[in-house]
């Protein structure tokens, strides 16, 4: 994959998959510890501490379609391939907590992309959950909260086609704001 | 600069469309967006999907997202459900496909054969 923010997407994907209600994404990017974290968080069923062990074996998978399961085991690669790491912990029935480093300087490190169609993709892939998107540049910070969208659109779906068409423009003129150096 | 406050106008003049319309079709387009339809391009697909519909200011047709049902490397796979009519799959979709299947095949009804799964099985 060539972007973070499609990884981003498949983690949270699987925090879909697993039931949750609540799902926090954050990026903190700290130009003078040169690093970048990644972070999934979320309210899902949580996994087995033995299936916890094996997370990152890419022939690790609750799927039945197939044998295999790439998506945390590339982020892993990825991370320690940009001088980094990645790390899960989940407790069964509480929740899951993926958090992946990176150095900002390594020449491996691929762009972090589309962030407001990932968000978009989340949104789409299930309306009730409830999205949470941090996003730390040194000092400047920018906050999206569903929650908060949802107070607002006061009965109007988040779902529908014109509300996510300016949440993806909201989405991407914030965010060029705070990465803007 | 957007913010929040320019939401409201947007919850009002939604409203109003959604108001006068009737779900009338029942229309559903399914992306798949497990990590094979992810890495092979799935969600720029959707993206497409998307954007073409508000285009055409089309708002009774559901976009969904679906998991990988096996056949990864036909991903990016699109499913065009219409009430009364047999599922069409679409396999290998990229953005611009992806308007076409909007304009040919949930606007016009005509499903685009060329680019579906039956014409590989």
């Amino acid at each position: 994959m060539k972007e973070l923010s499609l990884y981003i997407l498949d983690i949270a994907q699987n925090s879909l998959k697993a039931g949750a209600k609540n799902i926090k994404i954050e990026l903190d990017i700290d130009h003078s510890k040169d690093l970048l974290t990644v972070i999934v968080d979320d309210d899902g069923c949580g996994m087995e501490k033995e299936f916890l062990q094996k997370v990152f074996d890419p022939f690790t998978t609750t799927r039945k379609e197939r044998k295999v399961g790439l998506g945390l085991s590339f982020f892993k690669e990825l991370a320690q391939q940009c001088g980094g790491d990645a790390k899960i912990e989940s407790k069964k029935g509480i929740g899951t907590h993926v958090e992946g480093t990176f150095k900002i300087s390594s020449v491996d490190l691929i762009p972090i992309g589309d962030i407001p169609s990932t968000i978009i993709s989340l949104i789409i892939s299930d309306s009730e959950v409830e999205i949470l998107f941090v996003i730390k540049v040194d000092e400047k910070i920018f906050k999206f909260d569903t929650v908060e969208i949802k107070k607002v659109l006061d009965g109007v779906k988040i779902s529908e086609p014109s509300v996510l068409k300016w949440l993806r423009e909201y989405l991407t003129e914030n965010l060029k704001c705070v990465m803007e150096v | 600069m957007k913010s929040i406050e320019e939401l409201e106008k947007i919850r009002r003049e939604t409203l109003e469309k959604v108001n006068l319309r009737k779900d009338r079709n029942g229309i559903r387009i399914t992306v798949g967006m497990a990590t094979c339809g992810i890495a092979a391009g799935a969600r720029p697909v959707m993206m497409a999907i998307l954007d073409e519909l508000g285009k055409r200011n089309i708002t009774d047709v559901v976009v969904a997202e679906t998991g990988c049902i096996g056949m990864c490397k036909y991903e990016p796979m699109v499913d065009v459900y219409i009430p009364g009519q047999e599922k069409v799959t679409y396999i290998k979709v990229d953005e611009n496909k992806a308007r076409q299947i909007v304009a040919e095949h949930v606007v016009n009804g005509h499903p685009i054969k060329e680019w579906t799964i039956s014409n590989v099985e």
